[in-house]
C-alpha cells in the first residue's frame, strides 16, 4: 500500500502524543492528573496494559516523575506528562535524570502562567524553564511541535533522543496543539526508526557505570541484569560513587553538556528563507500562524521566510547566525512576553534587528498580527 | 555465617569504613539489614536497594547490589518505579525520619495505601544528622535541636500508627539494642508480600545526644534498652506504665492485595480480548 | 471551495464539541484537511460552548476561526454572542426551540425546529446535535451525506447507532427542505 491509499485520521495533539509513545515503545508512564496534559494520562492508563506496560497515577508531580526515573533504570522506556505548575514540580528531578544519565520523556503541555494562571488557555511561558528549570548546569534537549502529527513523530524522536543520549528529552508542547485536532497519517510499525540505549559490552567485574564512550555517553547496564552498580545525584565518577571533589564535579558537569552539545544536530524547518530579507522566528502553534503571515506577506512581494526551531533546545543557534549575515531583521511572535526573541538576539549579534511580538491573553497569534509586523520592519 | 562473609558477600568492602560517626546506630541498622538479606537468601543480583537523602541514605553505597541514592523524600517514589518496571526485583528501601516522615511522608502513606511490595526500613534517629541536627517530625516534644533551641514546639508522628492506618499490610518496630530482634523483624518484612515497614529506633550521640544531654553512644543503647516494651508485655501493662515507653516487635499484619500482582491481573485479563 | 469555517454552538451538554468533531472526521475521511477546536473551562461549563471546524482542500495553517462563514446557535445566548464575527455573506442556522429572538444580521437565516423535533419525532432530546449537524451540512454543503454518515456511526457509542442514523437522515431532511423552499 502506497503512501496515498492511507486513511488519515481524526485525533488532538495529546492522543497523538500517546499513539508516539506506543510506537515509540513505552512500558511505563507515571503522572498526576493537570489540564491541559490530562489526556496523554487517560490514553496510556487505557493502552499500556494492552502492551503489557504500566500505568501509575502517582500522589504528585514529583513522585510521578521520580518513578518515571527508577523505571527506566530497571529497563522501561518511560515517559510521564504535566502542565506548567506540575512542571515546576518535577524539576529536581529532572536534574537527578540529567545527573545520574536515565533516559526519560517529560511532555509539558504549555498553558498560560505563572501559579495556576489560566489553566485551560494556551501559553509559550516554559521555554526558559525548559531550558533553566533544574539547578546548575545541565543538558537539555526540548522539542516543539506545531502539528498533531508532529506531536506523534515528536514523541517517538523525543524516546530515542533520550535512550542515544541518556538524558531527559521534553516535549515542549503548547494547549493549542494539544487539544486541537487534524487528521494525521498513523506510521506503520516498520516506517519507525527505534533508538535503544547503549547496553555495557564488558562483564560486570569490568563495567565503569559512568565511564563515557568516545562520544560522551556511557553504555548503560539495567537494574536487575546482574551489573550491580550504584546511582547517585552526588557528583561522582566512572565508578557511580560519590568523588566530593570540584575538580571532580567540573570534570562530569562539562561531560554532560558536552554530550548533548557536541553530537546533537538542532533541528529546524526552513521555509523561503533562501532569497529573504526577513526571517520570522516562530515555534509551536504560533508558527503556523508564522507561516500563513509569511505566505500572505509574499504574495504582497516582501521577501519574508520562516524558521521554525524544532528543536528549541539546544536552540538552532549556527541558523541564525548565518541569516543574521543575510536578513534585515528577524520578527520573533511568541506567547510569551519574550523568551525566544533573547536567543535570537543573541544569536544575531547585532548584524539584524530583532522585533518581538508578544500576547499573553490567551489567545494565539494571528497571521495578521504577524504580517503587520513584517510590513513596520520591512 | 561470620562478619568477614558476611561483609565479603553482601557489602562493596573498598567502600568501608563507612562515613557514619563514632557511635552512631546507623552501621547496626546495615548489619542488620544485611544478616535480614542473608537469612531470607535473596538473589543479589535481583535485589535493589533505594534510599533518599541523609545519613540513612548513605547505606546502600556500601551495599553490593543494584543501589540507588534518589532525591531527598522521595526515594518510595523511584522504588515504586523499579519495582512496576521490573517485578521480578527484591526492593528494599532504607531512609530516615525527616527523609520518609517530612519531605517525603506523602509518598509513605500512598506506597502503603497502594500496598506495593517494598521492604522500608526507617532509621529513626529523631533529628537530621546530615545537616548537624534539625528536628525531625520524628524529634519528641520538648527536645532539643540547632532548630528547636527553646524545645520543641512540634509534636511527634507515631509512624507505625500511620502507616498501619494507611494501609501498609507488615508493620513493625526495632531498636539498635534489640539487634537480634531487629534481624528477625526485617527478615519477615522482606518475605511479606507488599508493603511492609519497619521502624528502627537507633541512636545519634552526635547531635541528638549532645544537645540533649543523653551521654555517651553507650548511655543512648541504655536508654532504648530502658524505653523500649516488647509487644507482649506492653499488652499487660497500663497506659501510665507505658506513659515515657514506646513498644517493639511484630505491630501490625494485614491481608490485602498487592499492588502489582493487582496490576498484573488486569494486563492478564486484557490479553484475552 | 478553498476554506470552510464553521462554529457550532449553544450550552454545555448538547453535544456541540462531538458534533465538531465527527464534523471535523467527516471531511477527513473525504480525504479533505480539517482542523477541530473548541473552548474549554469555565467557558465550556454551563454557559456558552462552542466547537469550531475549518475544512480545506489544502493545509491548514492558523487553526482557529476568527469569523465564521456559518454559524450554528443552539442557544439564544450563543447567537447572541457569536453573531457579530459571522461574515455578512455566511449562514446562521438557529434552533428555534431555543433561539426565539433572532438578531440583526446580514447572513442568511435558518431557524429550524431541532431540538422540537429530536423531541418529538425520535423521543430523544440527546439527539439534537446529530439532528443539527445534518440539517447544518444539508444546507452549506461542508462534506458529503456518505461521509458525515460514516463519522457518525464511528463517533457515537455503540448500540445508538440507529438511533443517530434516524437522527441524522432527520436532520438531513430538515436541510433539504430549506434549500428547496
Amino acid at each position: 500500500m502506497g503512501e496515498n491509499d492511507r486513511q488519515a485520521v481524526l485525533m488532538s495533539g495529546n492522543e497523538a502524543c500517546v499513539e508516539g509513545a506506543l510506537l515509540a515503545g513505552i512500558r511505563f508512564f507515571a503522572g498526576y492528573p493537570i489540564t491541559p496534559s490530562t489526556e496523554i494520562a487517560e490514553g496510556l492508563a487505557k493502552r499500556l496494559p494492552r502492551y503489557g506496560g504500566k500505568f501509575i497515577q502517582m500522589e504528585d508531580e514529583i513522585a510521578s516523575m521520580a518513578a518515571v526515573v527508577g523505571a527506566s533504570l530497571a529497563g522501561a522506556k518511560a515517559m510521564t506528562a504535566t502542565s506548567g505548575p506540575g512542571f515546576s514540580l518535577k524539576q529536581e528531578n529532572i536534574g537527578f535524570a540529567a545527573m545520574a544519565e536515565v533516559p526519560c520523556v517529560v511532555v509539558n503541555v504549555q498553558r498560560f502562567g505563572p501559579s495556576t494562571g489560566l489553566p485551560t488557555s494556551p501559553a509559550q511561558g516554559d521555554i526558559m524553564q525548559a531550558r533553566w528549570g533544574t539547578h546548575g548546569d545541565h543538558p537539555v534537549i526540548a522539542l516543539m511541535p506545531a502539528s498533531v502529527q508532529e506531536c506523534l513523530t515528536l514523541t517517538v524522536e523525543a524516546f530515542n533522543l533520550a535512550e542515544e543520549y541518556r538524558t531527559p528529552v521534553i516535549l515542549l508542547m503548547d494547549e493549542v496543539v494539544g487539544h486541537m485536532r487534524e487528521g494525521i497519517l498513523l506510521p506503520r510499525k516498520e516506517e519507525i526508526v527505534l533508538k535503544e540505549r547503549k547496553k555495557p559490552t564488558v562483564p560486570p567485574e569490568e563495567y565503569l557505570p559512568y565511564k563515557a564512550d568516545p562520544d560522551g555517553i556511557p553504555p548503560m547496564a539495567n537494574f536487575g541484569d546482574g551489573y550491580r552498580y550504584h546511582v547517585t545525584g552526588l557528583v561522582h565518577d566512572e565508578t557511580g560513587f560519590p568523588r566530593g571533589r570540584g575538580i571532580d564535579g567540573d570534570r562530569l558537569v562539562r561531560r554532560l553538556v558536552n554530550k548533548v552539545k557536541d553530537n546533537f544536530v538542532p533541528m529546524v524547518e526552513e521555509y523561503l528563507t533562501e532569497d529573504a530579507e526577513i526571517a520570522v522566528v516562530a515555534c509551536g502553534s504560533v508558527a503556523r500562524s508564522a507561516k500563513r503571515a509569511v505566505d500572505l506577506g509574499r504574495e504582497q512581494g516582501i521577501k519574508v521566510g520562516l524558521v521554525r526551531p524544532i528543536s528549541i533546545w539546544p536552540f538552532p543557534e549556527k541558523v541564525i547566525r548565518d541569516l543574521a549575515e543575510k536578513v534585515k531583521a528577524f520578527v520573533v511572535p511568541e506567547m510569551n512576553l519574550g523568551q525566544v526573541v533573547l536567543e535570537v538576539e543573541r544569536c544575531a549579534c547585532g548584524k539584524a534587528g530583532v522585533y518581538g511580538l508578544n500576547r499573553i491573553d490567551a489567545e494565539l497569534i494571528t497571521p495578521d498580527e504577524i504580517l503587520t509586523k513584517i510590513q513596520e520592519v520591512k | 555465617m561470620a562478619v568477614k562473609e558476611l561483609l565479603a558477600k553482601y557489602t562493596r568492602m573498598e567502600k568501608l569504613p563507612h562515613i557514619w560517626c563514632a557511635g552512631c546506630g546507623h552501621g547496626i541498622i546495615l548489619g542488620s539489614v544485611l544478616r535480614a538479606i542473608q537469612r531470607q537468601n535473596l538473589d543479589p543480583f535481583k535485589t535493589t536497594v533505594v534510599s533518599g537523602i541523609g545519613c540513612s541514605s548513605r547505606a546502600p553505597g556500601y551495599m553490593k547490589f543494584d543501589t540507588l541514592h534518589t532525591t531527598h523524600g522521595r526515594a518510595l517514589a523511584f522504588a515504586t518505579g523499579v519495582k512496576l518496571a521490573r517485578p521480578e526485583l527484591k526492593v528494599i528501601v532504607l531512609t530516615g525520619d525527616g527523609d520518609c516522615a517530612a519531605i517525603g511522608g506523602n509518598h509513605l502513606i500512598h506506597a502503603a495505601r497502594r500496598n506495593i511490595d517494598l521492604t522500608t526500613v526507617v532509621f529513626n534517629n529523631s533529628i537530621y544528622g546530615m545537616t548537624s541536627g534539625q528536628y525531625s517530625p520524628l524529634t519528641p516534644h520538648k527536645r532539643y535541636a540547632t532548630t528547636a533551641p527553646y524545645g520543641n514546639v512540634d509534636h511527634p508522628f507515631d509512624l507505625c500508627e500511620l502507616v498501619k492506618a494507611a494501609g501498609a499490610t507488615y508493620v513493625a518496630r526495632g531498636t539498635v539494642y534489640h539487634t537480634q530482634m531487629l534481624i528477625d523483624l526485617i527478615a519477615k518484612g522482606i518475605e511479606h508480600k507488599g508493603f511492609s515497614f519497619i521502624e528502627v529506633v537507633t541512636n545519634c550521640p552526635t547531635y541528638f545526644g549532645r544537645k540533649n544531654k543523653m551521654g555517651s553512644a553507650v548511655d543512648m543503647l541504655n536508654w532504648l534498652k530502658e524505653h523500649a516494651v516488647p509487644v507482649k508485655a506492653a499488652a499487660k501493662l497500663p497506659p501510665e506504665k507505658l506513659a515515657d515507653k514506646f513498644v517493639i516487635g511484630e505491630l501490625h499484619r494485614g491481608e490485602r492485595p498487592e499492588y502489582v500482582e493487582e496490576y498484573q491481573r488486569i494486563i492478564d485479563g486484557l490479553k484475552g480480548e | 471551495m478553498a476554506q470552510l469555517e464553521i462554529r457550532l454552538s449553544g450550552f454545555g451538554g448538547q453535544g456541540l464539541i462531538t458534533a465538531g468533531i465527527i464534523l471535523a472526521d467527516a471531511a477527513i475521511k473525504e480525504g479533505k484537511q480539517a482542523v477541530q477546536s473548541q473552548s474549554y473551562g469555565p467557558e465550556a461549563r454551563g454557559g456558552a460552548s462552542k466547537a469550531e471546524v475549518i475544512i480545506s482542500d489544502t493545509t491548514i495553517d492558523y487553526p482557529k476561526v476568527k469569523e465564521p462563514a456559518v454559524l450554528l446557535a443552539m442557544s439564544q445566548e450563543a447567537c447572541d454572542k457569536y453573531i457579530a464575527s459571522l461574515r455578512d455573506d455566511g449562514i446562521l442556522i438557529v434552533d428555534s426551540y431555543y433561539v426565539k429572538k433572532i438578531p440583526e444580521t446580514r447572513a442568511r437565516v435558518y431557524s429550524l425546529p431541532i431540538t422540537e423535533l429530536a423531541r418529538d419525532k425520535l423521543g430523544k432530546v440527546i439527539v439534537a446535535n446529530i439532528v443539527a449537524l445534518g440539517a447544518t451540512v444539508a444546507i452549506t454543503g461542508a462534506v458529503g451525506r456518505e461521509a458525515l454518515e460514516k463519522a457518525v456511526l464511528s463517533r457515537v457509542p455503540r448500540g445508538t447507532e440507529d438511533l443517530n442514523r434516524e437522527a441524522l437522515a432527520l436532520g438531513w431532511q430538515l436541510g433539504r427542505e430549506q434549500l428547496e423552499k
